[in-house]
């Protein structure tokens, strides 16, 4: 790693005033880490927010919404999501139990993997990303692989799920990283059903409007007959091609539909 | 911080990962480093009671913290405490590489789980990686240290 400097602020507010210059925000640093063993990142000072007591924790909002804090772990979602079943169940999943102690859900999606679950979360619920400056929907926060609506120096500090009225996540993993291959969150409202799709597009995180439509119409796994993903704009390497995952898509979504609760 | 229950204090750079600060300042080698990449387990420690892998946390980040090793678990009087006795007895390591790790994290484990199934044995050792034993009698003593019926557990 090249040399920097640590600073652990206590409150946003500092935290906030910390960031400038080359300054880089630290999350749980389970991929910012490894990052910097392999020199790919250079910062002056790193901001860590793991010290910052006001960006943990889970709660429901007066509007029904469940809050989770920016610098809240996988492992405290997994125990404290239970409004959210499908939420605490995806939570669950990522990595490893001691990567779930450190990693965040703030930290996750200000990276925005596009392997990683939990875009998938919040682009299939519609939730809203509360940051040091202001409120992004999820429509407008993801913006291609690695890429965010967050400016340079914004931090997560909140991140608001509506509830569905039944949700699940399924994980088709990749066995070595633990990451999705595909990954696939479908959530039911009353106004509609939306699918978010993780794992398997160069752009990152998507919406399956097509099945989202069926969907809608009628909940039912059968409502997938027919439907089809186009492997075009999907991700190959040597785990699996384009026309395989593009093919999981399906599959995946029709175990979540399956599975929903 | 404080290690194993004794406070201790050392000056470090920004960029000084927890596993090298217990390594290289306090002289704890029974924290191994295995992949330095946080996919192997075999740096798990406690920090303020909850598992995490040593060569993914900076030493600055546990400044104040509640930290447990290997070093640590064994009882007062020096004897194996439970989770190692039953490593030993259930033959759960062989090279013994990744065994401070495991034992870490079967610690973890039983804390919030007194009773895990092996399903859930299994489920929690994701993150630990052996090379040796095809985890068959770690979880084995897994199951032992928490003083169930190891005869449950499918055939060898």
């Amino acid at each position: 790693m090249y040399a920097f400097e640590i600073v652990r602020p206590q409150t946003v507010a500092e935290a906030t005033a910390a960031l400038t210059g080359e300054a880089q925000p630290l999350g749980g640093g389970q991929t910012l880490i490894p990052t910097l063993k392999q020199r790919l990142a250079n910062p002056e000072t790193l901001v860590s927010l793991t010290g910052i007591a006001e960006m943990k924790g889970v709660c429901t909002g007066d509007d029904g919404r469940l809050c989770i804090g920016g610098a809240t772990t996988h492992a405290v979602v997994a125990a404290q999501a239970g409004a959210f079943p499908a939420l605490a169940h995806l939570a669950n999943g990522i990595g490893d139990p001691a990567v779930r102690n450190r990693g965040t859900i703030g930290g996750s999606l200000a990276n925005n993997d596009p392997a990683a679950c939990y875009p998938a979360a919040v682009l299939a619920t519609g939730a809203t990303m509360v940051t040091n400056t202001r409120e992004i929907a999820a429509d407008d926060y993801f913006d291609g692989m690695f890429g965010t609506a967050l400016d340079e120096r914004e931090i997560i500090t909140e991140v608001r799920f509506p509830v569905a009225q039944k949700a699940s996540y399924e994980k088709f993993r990749q066995p070595a990283s633990r990451f999705a291959m595909v990954g696939v969150f479908v959530a039911q409202y009353a106004d509609g059903v939306r699918v978010a799709v993780t794992g398997a597009s160069e752009d990152g995180v998507f919406r399956w409007t097509d099945a989202e439509d069926a969907l809608s119409a009628d909940f039912s796994a059968t409502a997938l007959d027919g439907l089809a993903v186009s492997a075009d704009g999907m991700i190959g390497d040597l785990h699996g091609s384009p026309e395989y995952r593009a093919h999981l898509v399906k599959v995946m979504t029709t175990r979540a539909v399956n599975a929903a609760d | 911080m404080t290690v194993n229950g004794n406070a201790v204090t050392g000056e470090v750079e920004g960029r000084t990962l927890l596993v090298e600060f217990l390594r290289e300042d306090l002289h704890l080698t029974g924290t191994h480093v295995g992949c330095d990449t946080s996919q192997c387990g075999a740096c798990v420690v406690h920090v303020d009671g909850l598992a995490v892998k040593a060569c993914t946390m900076f030493a600055a980040e546990a400044e104040g913290a509640d930290v447990a090793t290997i070093e640590g678990q064994a009882n007062a009087d020096g004897s194996l405490n439970v989770i190692q006795q039953a490593f030993q007895d259930h033959h759960g390591l062989q090279c013994g590489f990744c065994t401070p790790g495991m034992v870490m994290t079967a610690a973890a484990l039983l804390q919030e789980n007194p009773k895990p199934s092996e399903t859930e044995i299994r489920h929690h050792l994701e993150g630990n990686i052996c090379r040796c034993t095809g985890y068959h009698n770690i979880v084995k003593a897994i199951l032992a240290a928490s003083g169930q019926d190891v005869e449950t557990i499918a055939a060898e």
